[in-house]
């Protein structure tokens, strides 16, 4: 089960979106959010739709790889849903009841905005590796660093999270194995027994942690590691041509949108 | 030959401990060398190691590697930049989800400029035979090559010296013959030097000098046909001695006339035949 996590994964590839700089697929992540927020009807939903579609299959993502990342959010999905059909006001389906055609409606968008909120934000990690996300996170923020704040630092932290998830994850998988094979119960028993039998796994995960942590510091200290300063990146990144038609494509779509809402389709 | 690497009168003690982990080591290293360091847990061999690249620094005496001192804070970089250290658990010292990107890191952190850091990268995979693999994620890869992208991401700093700390501990058999043919390969056909600490006594075999520690103390050091031949000694540490080697051991013991040391078993056979003709 625990093998099902997709949490940044990265799937290499030679396309067009994975060649994009990471700077401008940040850049247009927060594009494409905002643009989601601005649909409020059917053509505009039906708009994003087909354009996430479209990145999708310009990226070569395979559809089973992005329902994957989608099971995990299942329950909120459905449960979003559920609210919207019973607290939206309107015409009763059967007169009487509480469903109304208005909000099964709202339920159907709001499911759609979170898949594709989830799907936006998965064609940005399955397309760019780990190191150049971060890399690509740590040149936007570059103008943080006159205020002080520790970007390098802490961008190198986020990229040993992402390298350490499928450690952490295999590690999880077999001290659960270890603890099952000793008797232990996950699966049976109230909510407040099940999240205390998690604690013999909890236990010997973080003492691991550390000691890998430990490790890994003074690995890095062996391989010169010595913080941002005077640092050099094997991989430079460069705005192309493609960049800039990105950026500008992605502001018309921001644009379109917001005409959209206002005009109220 | 020049020795790169030197140790007088090293002494070290954790802090907080009372016994001291290694009493008075000194050692010299030549270039080009493989040297294997075998002991038991708690012999020292490891605290020894991190001596090599200045991550403990001696409570007394002095480590001097390619004529600096490890315990000169300013000259830490280049300590390191010449001993590149690989450690025991492949996974707690890869660093990036490429691999590729892994063994960038180093040259990366040591400045270099973009266009050698490729030479440098694609280079250090071919010698550790993972080229084919550079865009893979490090966790789909087996224990031998992980290890082996860690030796790799070592090479890419262009070091003088190879510290190798239990490398094959965690791997299976075909993990540990891959390190090892690997490393053997770097030191015969790059000149690199090679420190090789392990557990297992048929590593050191196809080394130029073997070590034994115990206790914190060097207790054995010289060409590994030599140093096996003692078995008293390596039993008496607890260690095993290659199987040839307690033969020609032991028909000695019972009055076999038979000269020289036998580490394979083309080379027993050899000697036992000598000594029948007689």
């Amino acid at each position: 089960m625990l093998k099902d996590i997709t949490l940044g994964q990265y799937f290499p590839g030679e396309t067009v979106v994975h060649k994009l700089d990471p700077r401008t697929k940040l850049i247009l992540v927060v594009v494409y959010i905002i643009s989601l927020f601005q649909a409020t009807n059917w053509i505009s939903y039906a708009f994003i739709t087909l354009l996430t579609a479209l990145c999708l299959k310009l990226s070569h993502i395979r559809a089973r790889n992005i329902f994957k990342g989608l099971k995990p959010m299942l329950f909120i999905i459905l449960l979003t849903a559920v609210l919207n059909i019973f607290y939206t006001t309107g015409t009763p389906i059967i007169p009487g009841w509480p469903i109304t055609w208005e909000g099964i409606a709202r339920a159907i968008q709001m499911m759609l905005r979170i898949c594709l909120l989830i799907t936006g934000t998965f064609l940005l990690t399955y397309t760019t590796s780990p190191i150049s996300l971060t890399d690509g996170l740590e040149k936007l923020m570059n103008p943080l660093k006159k205020l002080r704040l520790p970007v390098h630092e802490m961008t190198i932290m986020l990229s040993m999270a992402l390298r350490f998830i499928p450690t952490l994850v295999e590690e999880t998988d077999k001290i659960m194995s270890a603890q099952k094979a000793r008797g232990a119960d996950f699966e049976t028993g109230s909510l407040v027994d099940r999240a205390k039998a998690m604690l013999p796994i909890l236990v010997p995960l973080f003492v691991s942690a550390f000691r890998r942590a430990d490790e890994l510091a003074v690995a890095m200290e062996s391989r010169c590691y010595h913080g941002g300063e005077g640092r050099t990146r094997m991989k430079k990144l460069k705005f192309a041509a493609r960049d800039i038609f990105a950026l500008i494509l992605g502001a018309a779509v921001l644009a379109l949108m917001m005409f959209m809402k206002k005009l109220g389709i | 030959m020049e020795a790169v690497v030197k140790i007088e009168n090293l002494h070290f003690c954790y802090p907080g401990d009372e016994a001291e982990s290694l009493c008075g080591i000194d050692l010299e290293i030549e270039k080009g060398s493989f040297v294997a360091v075998l002991g038991h847990n708690g012999s020292g061999k490891s605290t020894l190691a991190k001596h090599l690249n200045a991550i403990l620094v001696p409570t007394e005496g002095k480590v001097t590697v390619f004529g600096i001192d490890t315990a000169d804070e300013d000259q830490l970089i280049q300590v390191r930049r010449n001993v590149g250290m690989v450690f025991q658990n492949p996974d707690n010292q890869i660093v990036a989800n490429v691999v590729e990107d892994d063994v960038a890191f180093a040259p990366e952190n040591l400045g270099v400029e973009p266009s050698e850091i490729r030479r440098r990268v694609d280079g250090a995979l071919k010698q550790v035979g993972m080229y084919e693999l550079k865009m893979h994620a490090p966790h789909l890869l087996s224990g031998g090559q992980k290890q082996r992208v860690a030796i790799a991401g070592v090479i890419a700093m262009e070091p003088g010296v190879i510290v190798l700390d239990e490398p094959t501990a965690m791997l299976d058999p075909q993990g540990r013959r891959e390190v090892v043919a690997t490393v053997t390969r770097l030191c015969r056909e790059k000149g690199m030097t090679v420190v090789f600490i392990t557990h297992h006594m048929d590593e050191c075999v196809g080394a130029d000098r073997l070590i034994v520690m115990s206790g914190g103390r060097v207790v054995a050091d010289g060409k590994p046909a030599e140093v096996f031949a003692d078995v008293e000694l390596m039993e008496l540490e607890g260690l095993s001695v290659p199987e040839t080697t307690r033969l020609v051991h032991d028909l000695r013991q019972a009055g076999a006339d038979i000269k020289g040391e036998a580490l394979d078993t083309e080379a027993c056979a050899k000697l036992i035949a000598e000594a029948l003709k007689h």
